[in-house]
């Protein structure tokens, strides 16, 4: 794996490919639960094949999320322990979105935002999943009676709604915060980008001698130096 | 079923518009299922399968007269035994037939996601277009009478159709046609309430002071009902449910979750589209990466 001299790690090759494959299923789960959730989106599942398809996949995809899922968890979870510098960033909330950084607490690995997401999500797609396995009608509907059945329809669609509008302010904050999308992509942001969004991370990094993603690691590996 | 275009459909699952409804004179109809004059010989059951071509697979004997034991994707109708006892000790045995009540009120198209695989004909039969059947179990979720069951075989719903097929002809349905005893009668809405009242009275002039119709009021009336000795409890009736109607839980779920679901979904991206021509994006300035290179390089040196 090869990454341009000066910059560095944000995400390791296994957590991108883990990563991708997880938003993969998200959106084709999105778009065949909503099929099934709203008559007007209805014509989603023709997408799968038809409703038949759509209804059959969707259980399938979502087993994969969840593994996936976890591995997203087992790699990141670290990171997004809650301090109390976060309580601090969340109270200048408004100049984050405002543009203006400074006079924010400065960030290690994930700010507040990003560790609202993270907890958010590994909060709701277990949730997800085992309701999910509730009203997998060909498989497991004998397990349960009907009336929890009712109960687990209606907490699927309200997780799912929650995940969903969740992963709207994910995938606008990749694409609001320049350089994020490209992190998660080919895996690499520059020392700028540090700097500006993570400056308690890029601090950890240059102590450690380290490429990222996490201090200590990628030591070996000789970075470019611009000499002033 | 197949879709019948000889009968007009008043609600179609999963349909924002109102059905066709040009022609209007439908009259509502009703099975009356007179279960005081039940003697339990399962001419129905045979009649059901007969005309609606199925068989269930042979099962084993379970203890009961109940024969198959439930209802399933190949039995649409089903007596089902009772031996009860009253107050005084003496012993009833209750028979009733189960299926399809045909609500007023359909659970099960509420429920459904499929559009116009449940359908709802002018005359009040619920329907099932299997054509249109996704197998998702909705129904099962929205009917409060334990009546759809999903196939394995071809994952679609399967339920009594009140032989639409036979009514939009101009007959009765064939457990009608069959029942020796009269105890299954079938006309229009008002005459099979009419009919139950004379049944009614007759029963308590005999002593069931309790006797009744079951037309719940809980999911609008249904288009089959049933006479009851008994019409106080009629959960004795191997569980037919006292108080029928469609679970809280699927109307949050089917109800005002849908829309607010959207709005919330709408507005979220709505937010993000007026934060992005409002503040534009988060760009990484030139005296950043001067920065940033110089917080590496720094301890690089060290």
């Amino acid at each position: 794996m090869s990454y341009p001299k000066g910059t560095l790690v944000r995400h390791t090759t296994a957590a991108r490919i883990n990563h991708w494959i997880t938003a993969a299923c998200f959106v084709l789960l999105m778009l065949s639960g909503l099929a099934m959730f709203h008559p007007m989106l209805f014509f989603l599942s023709a997408l799968f094949g038809g409703g038949q398809w759509a209804r059959a996949a969707h259980p399938w995809i979502g087993t994969v999320l969840m593994v996936s899922y976890a591995g997203l968890i087992v790699q990141y979870w670290r990171d997004n322990q809650w301090t109390r510098d976060d309580v601090a960033w969340m109270e200048k909330i408004d100049r984050v979105l405002a543009n203006q950084e400074d006079g924010v607490p400065q960030v290690a690995r994930f700010n507040a935002g990003q560790k609202f997401v993270f907890w958010s999500m590994t909060l709701l797609v277990p949730a997800l999943f085992f309701t999910g396995l509730m009203i997998w009608d060909v498989y497991f509907s004998t397990y349960t009676t009907i009336e929890q059945q009712r109960v687990a329809v209606l907490i699927h669609s309200l997780a799912a709604i929650a995940a969903i509008v969740i992963w709207i302010i994910h995938v606008y904050a990749a694409i609001w915060v320049r350089g994020s999308m490209q992190a998660m992509t080919r895996g690499y942001v520059t020392p700028g980008w540090a700097w500006r969004h993570h400056r308690k991370w890029l601090r950890r990094l240059a102590e450690t001698h380290s490429t990222g993603p996490t201090p200590g690691a990628g030591r070996d590996i000789p970075r470019a130096r611009n000499k002033p | 079923m197949s879709d019948l275009q000889s009968q007009d459909y008043v609600r179609i699952s999963a349909s924002t518009i109102t059905p066709p409804r040009a022609r209007n004179a439908d009259e509502q109809v009703a099975k009356l299922i007179d279960v005081t004059r039940c003697i339990g010989c399962k001419a129905c059951q045979a009649a059901c399968m007969e005309w609606n071509n199925l068989r269930q697979e042979i099962g084993y004997f379970e203890g009961s007269y109940d024969n198959p034991m439930d209802l399933s994707p190949d039995v649409w109708t089903l007596m089902r035994f009772t031996e009860w006892e009253d107050e005084k000790g003496n012993l009833e045995w209750l028979i009733r037939k189960d299926g399809c009540m045909h609500c007023e009120d359909p659970g099960c198209l509420k429920a459904c996601p499929a559009p116009g695989a449940i359908v709802q004909y002018a005359n009040g039969i619920v329907d099932f277009i299997s054509a249109n059947c996704i197998g998702c179990g909705y129904c099962v979720k929205g009917c409060p009478f334990d009546i759809p069951r999903i196939s394995s075989v071809d994952h679609k719903s399967y339920k009594c159709t009140l032989c639409s097929d036979r009514v939009s002809a101009g007959l009765e349905p064939a457990c009608v046609k069959a029942c020796p005893t009269g105890a299954i009668m079938f006309g229009s809405k008002s005459d099979m309430t009419d009919w139950a009242g004379e049944r009614i009275e007759d029963l308590k002039s005999r002593g069931f002071a309790n006797a009744g119709l079951y037309d719940p009021p809980g999911v609008s009336g249904t288009h089959v009902m049933y006479v009851l000795h008994h019409a106080d409890t009629p959960s004795i009736y191997a569980g037919l449910p006292d108080q029928p109607k469609i679970s809280a839980f699927v109307d949050v779920w089917k109800g005002m979750v849908k829309p607010l679901a959207l709005a919330g979904i709408a507005m979220t991206a709505a937010a993000g589209f007026l934060h992005w021509i409002v503040e534009g994006p988060n760009e990484v300035q030139p005296d950043d990466e001067v920065n940033g290179k110089r917080a590496l390089n720094s301890t690089d040196d060290r």
